[in-house]
């Protein structure tokens, strides 16, 4: 049997370090990769932190509360030495390759509920119930959220901090994005009247509960359009462009009261669109009520921004370093256009796109923008 | 399906809506304004609020009728019309 070291991981390009404010596994436990096994505390908020290794708890090296540098060393791990892999998302040290410097999403206290039993105990021990976060994905404050607080665990930050701890982020990542990358900037109007259709008539089969959102048919062929123009998926560090062979799209997410996160939906161009929808309201559910895990911040491979259906036209996004493209879409409108010869009413999106000319040449992105347009006319394959 | 009157329907959408956006102060919502703008609820928001009204009344709102709950009154037409309709 051989030790794997579990460490402390980078969650932003400006994490040095993280505070340990639970573990939930203990020694002795089997861990399987890409469980949740502790919750970290970053200057941004509380984020659950997966484990990329199969094994056996050894040792919880580091106790509840403490501050550590990223890639300390969190726990031991036993692992079968025959089948230990490589860690995928291998934690990342501030000299190394920099990651994405995205914000990761703190409960908004706006949004927190508070069940009943938490409430009473939060009076009984002084607790205010304002200032917690939940613990659980739930987005609940618990009785444990209380005793945790009460016991002088470093208290999540107010509402007022996390807005300017935010806006800090974003400001961070956008001027990195600006200074360094020259981006390029293509838009191309898309007839979406087939996809639109295709949807209305799905949804029309379908329960309230399992209604499909125009996002995931976009998102699916985002996805499967980076697949032919590989260049725009992946990361630009140490002078190079590296690709990623699986398109883990980041979805440009708003939060309530001001600032957005862009967290992953993993493999997005091998999943279903039942399965996307699934993925995209677990993950928006989780941005506006309780908490993102390490790897969704950590690893999108490119964004897609869509400023919805009652937003602006169009939108030509700001990459996240150190992706090297983002997808926007605007609302989804009915608009004259013109064929053979005759005008006629059709549903039209314009879809842009911004990239780093580091990386691609705008034939390139052209003809990402090209299959985009060609998959989105054939929707009942984009199942 | 139970008829509800006006009040309990308003009560009914005012919780789901507290429920979307807690921040939100019901008394403020002009009945006459689009009900979305007015609480920036966004295209996965107004979904939700679709499910709640469908688990709170019991009713199944098809897409194609979205558009009547674009504003509190509409909404509050639409409900007592769809509730009272057996």
């Amino acid at each position: 049997m051989a030790s794997y070291e579990f460490q402390m991981p980078s969650l932003g390009a400006d994490m040095d370090a993280g505070t340990l404010v639970s573990w939930s596994v203990k020694p002795g436990d089997a861990v399987k990769r890409g469980q949740v096994v502790a919750v970290v505390e970053t200057q941004k908020g509380a984020i659950d932190v997966e484990i990329w290794q199969d094994g056996i708890v050894e040792k919880l090296v580091v106790e509840p509360g403490a501050k550590v540098p990223v890639g300390a060393l969190l726990a031991t791990v036993a692992v079968n030495s025959e089948a230990a892999a490589p860690a995928a998302p291998a934690p990342q040290k501030p000299a190394a390759a920099v990651p994405p410097a995205i914000a990761p999403a703190p409960a908004p206290p706006a949004r927190a509920k508070v069940s009943p039993a938490a409430r009473k105990l939060a009076e009984e021990l002084g607790v205010d119930v304002s200032t917690l976060v939940p613990g659980a994905a739930d987005g609940v404050i618990s009785r444990a959220d209380v005793e945790r607080a009460a016991k002088g665990a470093k208290p999540p930050p107010k509402a007022a901090d996390w807005h300017a701890q935010m806006r800090a982020a974003i400001a961070a990542a956008m001027s990195r994005s600006k200074r360094e990358i020259p981006h390029y900037y293509l838009a191309t109007d898309i007839d979406v009247t087939k996809v639109s259709d295709w949807l209305a008539a799905e949804n029309l089969k379908r329960s309230v509960t399992e209604r499909l959102l125009p996002a995931v048919s976009y998102m699916k062929a985002v996805a499967l359009a980076l697949r032919e123009v590989p260049e725009l998926n992946g990361f630009w560090s140490d002078g190079a462009f590296k690709p990623s062979a699986a398109v883990h799209l980041g979805m440009a997410i708003a939060m309530r009261g001001g600032g957005l996160v862009a967290p992953a939906i993993h493999d997005a161009e091998t999943k279903s669109l039942d399965q996307l929808m699934a993925d995209l309201r677990d993950l928006i559910t989780r941005v506006r009520g309780g908490r993102l895990r390490s790897s969704e911040m950590s690893d999108p491979t490119v964004t897609l921004t869509s400023l919805g259906d009652l937003g602006v036209d169009g939108v030509f996004g700001v990459i996240y370093p150190p992706q090297v493209a983002i997808v926007g879409l605007g609302k989804v409108g009915e608009r004259p256009r013109v064929e053979g010869g005759a005008v006629v009413v059709r549903k039209v999106v314009t879809a842009t796109l911004a990239a780093d000319h580091r990386a691609s040449d705008g034939h390139r992105g052209g003809l990402f923008l090209a299959a985009l347009d060609k998959l989105l006319q054939e929707p009942e394959k984009l199942r | 399906m139970n008829a509800r009157t006006r009040d309990e329907l308003r009560v009914a959408i005012f919780d789901v809506l507290a429920a979307i956006a807690p921040e939100a102060d019901p008394s403020a919502i002009a009945p006459d304004k689009p009900l979305r703008d007015q609480l920036d609820i966004d295209s996965f928001d107004f979904l939700n609020v679709i499910v709640r009204l469908h688990e709170t009344l019991g009713i199944d709102i098809p897409e194609s009728d979205y558009g009547e709950l674009a504003t509190l009154d509409r909404a509050l037409d639409y409900l007592a019309r769809r509730c009272s309709a057996g």
